[in-house]
């Protein structure tokens, strides 16, 4: 995507936005530039401190969530034998929508960002698990037979191929369930803490009927989802940059 | 070089390939393996390769048993091999940060290493693309070459081992058939050049005249019988064209006939 498209496409939801407010006329809906300037308002007096706290609970997750993963999904995918015992348990938890743990997390590992963390990586984990396991269960045996004629054992076969032909499928995974990771953070926030920016959305904006604070709050979280995207988006494409070759 | 002293294969829950099977090599020789589908010419190159082991039998690659691949036998397969994620160069470097990878990993008794060499530069690489004549595809991905550079690449990666053995299964047959005598051409001069011992599969009969010294004839699965075609004449230069070139031909087609 180029940077220029990205900017447009700013520019014309920003637009739709200020046009939408005007029409409405509403007080439950200001427009961008009354946002704008609570978000510059808001940011040092404590929505910045929750842009951060939820942001690490993201990147946590997502550091937990790959570092167990994908070395999970290369086991599996090499070994026939245990992905036969492993995958009706994937197959059932794979599904299920995770965010319905939700309460029974909070019992086992409290309110503080534990159950958080935890319940952003159990949404992220499946996804990769099931990827990594098939890209590397999807291999053609020819590449495996030539790498090993060449002299690998099995520690090179895991460093030159399954883990370079498995990253970028991790990655893409991970791209793909961000934006479901952050509703979940933002519907955990929502209550029992008191940081974060669903806290700050629900609790400190939304409940004083604060209208311009609760939309920087819902920019914000906007902000975050979209620089986690992008930034796995361009992981990706540096990693990857063969799957890329016909976009350029 | 070669030898392969009664063995007996099969695949799971299938009748044998090979059954009390014997044949041998000498060094440098060039040999080409010729039979219908099925009859275990692909089998008999993972055998020797160490991809897959004979339930009976022994076969010994210079003298050694071959428990597992080891990095003097260069394989090249139909396709390719190459991985998609890594430019022409890193495929082929793939050899050189294995053999640095393994580079403190000691095998104990007379065994030879089975391990990539760790004193492979960057200049054998660059020499290697230059003989192969792909030094100016080396920022593409294999997607981004055609067949013919791709089986060239896996060729320059094979040969930078300096392997004494080299084993290709049906290397050229995606190939067009002018892409196919250039590919086969460049075999014969870089078997004369490096003395490597040649085995390829084929089921191809003008390919297996034009490469093979020796054509080792296989049947109908089980093979126990051995039965091989000499073919002196293969890689001298416009062997083609003459008329023995044309006779062996069909001598070996005779004989597939009769297999």
């Amino acid at each position: 995507m180029r940077r220029r498209d990205v900017l447009l496409a700013t520019v014309i939801l920003l637009l739709v936005w200020q046009l939408l407010a005007w029409l409405l006329r509403l007080e439950v809906l200001p427009g961008p530039a009354a946002v704008g300037q609570a978000l510059a308002r808001e940011i040092p007096r404590g929505l910045g401190r929750h842009f951060l706290v939820s942001g690490w609970r993201v990147v946590a997750s997502i550091a937990v969530a790959t570092l167990l993963a994908v070395p999970a999904g290369l086991i599996l995918g090499q070994s026939a034998r245990l992905n036969r015992l492993v995958s009706p348990i994937v197959y059932i938890l794979h599904p299920i929508p995770k965010i319905v743990f939700l309460p029974i997390l909070l019992l086992f590992l409290g309110i503080g960002d534990t159950s958080k963390v935890f319940m952003i990586f159990l949404i992220l984990f499946f996804p990769i698990l099931v990827v990594v396991r098939d890209q590397a269960g999807a291999l053609r045996p020819e590449l495996i037979y030539s790498v090993r004629s060449l002299g690998a054992g099995r520690r090179a076969l895991f460093r030159f191929v399954y883990l370079p032909a498995t990253v970028p499928a991790a990655l893409t995974a991970l791209r793909v369930s961000i934006g479901t990771a952050v509703a979940v953070l933002f519907f955990a926030e929502s209550f029992a803490t008191t940081s974060g920016l669903g806290y700050y959305i629900i609790v400190e904006s939304w409940g004083r009927l604060a209208y311009p604070e609760m939309y920087a709050g819902v920019v914000a979280m906007s902000a975050l989802g979209l620089l986690l995207y992008v930034v796995v988006d361009r992981l990706e494409r540096r990693m990857a940059p063969w799957m890329f070759l016909r976009d350029t | 070089m070669i030898s392969v002293d009664r063995i007996t294969f099969a695949y799971p829950e299938q009748p044998p390939v090979f059954r009390d099977f014997t044949w041998k090599s000498a060094a440098s020789a060039a040999w080409a393996v010729i039979g219908p589908s099925g009859c275990g010419k692909s089998t008999l190159l993972y055998l020797i390769a160490g991809l897959r082991q004979p339930a009976g039998g022994q076969i010994l690659v210079d003298g050694q048993p071959a428990p597992r691949p080891r990095a003097s036998t260069g394989l090249v397969l139909q396709d390719y091999g190459l991985l998609p994620w890594a430019t022409v160069w890193d495929n082929v470097a793939l050899v050189m940060h294995m053999g640095r990878f393994y580079r403190n990993k000691h095998t104990e008794g007379d065994a030879p290493r089975p391990y990539p060499r760790s004193d492979i530069t960057s200049a054998q690489i660059e020499h290697w693309l230059n003989r192969l004549g792909i030094a100016d595809l080396k920022e593409k991905y294999p997607n981004q070459i055609s067949g013919g550079q791709r089986q060239r690449t896996a060729i320059a990666r094979s040969l930078l081992q300096q392997p004494n053995l080299l084993l290709m299964d049906e290397p050229f047959s995606s190939l067009d058939a002018l892409t196919r005598e250039d590919l086969q051409r460049l075999t014969v001069e870089l078997r004369q050049e490096t003395g490597v011992t040649t085995l390829i599969v084929t089921h191809n009969i003008e390919e297996a005249v034009y490469l093979g010294q020796c054509i080792l004839v296989l049947g109908r699965a089980p093979n126990t019988e051995t039965r091989i075609i000499a073919n002196p004449g293969a890689g001298s230069p416009g062997f083609r064209s003459q008329p023995v070139y044309a006779q062996k031909c069909t001598e070996l087609r005779d004989a597939l006939a009769a297999a």
